[in-house]
């Protein structure tokens, strides 16, 4: 599922070069080498965290046992599971470079995709990383505070949501481990 | 910038601390996921290149004026729809989405309709999902996830509604 380019590359590249073009046209080359500039020091400064992240990401796929991931986390690990997997995207520190390697682990060490699409809409909804760093500072505390209430059931329904639906999608499960 | 500063020393923290246990594993245990670890990195940075470089021309040509107009005043269910449309369709990082939210409520937009936006930018920002989801996770799994997802900043509109204003 790692290929270095695939499709989704393919369909980026494009924008990128279609949009570089608008800017080009409109700002003239420095208008384009200012973005550029800009971008490549943030591309450096990301770096380091998705080395991070990918590293967290093979440990824990590792380190984690199995067959307990798949008890509470699994296919039959009911409301408890969607709620591990809140809590687990809620506490999970960094960005997206962190949210889905880890996701992607959880996925391959036997969590079903409900739990998992609990653990994603939880860190990008509760989690506080992108709102400590982002979202208090930019909307300030009261608006950040009340739409993080408001989002707390959102994880749980989204992952029931996705059960529910996952298994009339596809009746027969495709993941090879199934507790017996 | 010290979220920033505490954020990666919780992020190599934690990289340590399952470092360490997978060592305590074993030293072949911990060598494997090192690198396991190190390949993905390597795979993914071409990807990561290309979108971190390439944002900034996108977000460029998408102007934040015509997404911060598209979540007007107007309200109802039909201003809580463009704005779901409006933040799948935010271009660039956290600073340009939260500042749109921010514009948003300051010119008078609604605050359910903002708080769909935030949380229609949070769950579906194509720049996200293009640049760090398809790229770490099956792409079976992100498009189901996108789609579970649909409901969802209606939902926190509606609470939004009923438990009224910050």
């Amino acid at each position: 599922m790692r290929k270095p380019i695939g499709w989704s590359t393919i369909i980026i590249a494009a924008l990128v070069a279609v949009s570089a073009g608008l800017v080009w046209r409109r700002d003239g080359t420095d208008g384009v080498l200012e973005i550029l500039t800009h971008d490549l020091s943030l591309f450096g400064g990301i770096l380091p965290r998705v080395l991070a992240g990918c590293l967290l990401g093979a440990f824990i796929s590792e380190i984690l046992p199995h067959e307990k991931v798949s008890r509470a986390l699994g296919p039959k690990s009911g409301l408890k599971g969607l709620l591990i997997g809140t809590a687990f995207g809620a506490i999970l520190p960094g960005g997206p470079f962190t949210a889905y390697p880890v996701a992607s682990a959880l996925l391959a060490v036997g969590a079903d995709f409900g739990a998992t699409i609990a653990m994603v809409v939880s860190w990008t909804l509760i989690g506080y990383g992108r709102a400590v760093a982002w979202e208090i500072p930019i909307m300030g505390t009261d608006f950040t505070l009340w739409r993080i209430v408001i989002s707390l059931p959102l994880p749980v329904l989204a992952g029931a949501l996705g059960r529910f639906v996952y298994v009339r999608l596809y009746p027969k499960p495709a993941i090879k481990d199934d507790e017996t | 910038m010290s979220a920033a500063l505490l954020i990666d020393i919780l992020l190599w923290g934690s990289v340590f601390g399952v470092g360490l246990i997978a060592f305590r594993r074993g030293p072949p245990v911990f060598k494997a996921s090192l690198r396991e670890g190190s390949m993905d990195f390597i795979n993914i940075v071409p990807r990561i290149a290309l979108g971190v470089i390439g944002s900034g021309y996108i977000a460029a040509i998408i102007p934040q004026e015509v997404i911060s107009g598209w979540l007007g005043p107007d309200s109802g269910w039909l201003g809580v729809a463009t704005a779901v449309v409006a933040g799948a369709a935010t271009p660039g990082g956290p600073v340009i989405g939260f500042s749109i939210g921010t514009v948003a409520l300051k010119s008078g937009g609604g605050v359910p309709q903002v708080v769909a936006y935030v949380v229609a930018w949070a769950l579906f920002a194509f720049q996200r999902v293009i640049l760090w989801e398809i790229p770490f996770m099956p792409a079976r799994f992100v498009w189901f996830r996108c789609a579970v997802s649909v409901p969802f900043p209606f939902v926190a509109a509606a609470i939004a509604m009923v438990i009224g204003k910050p």
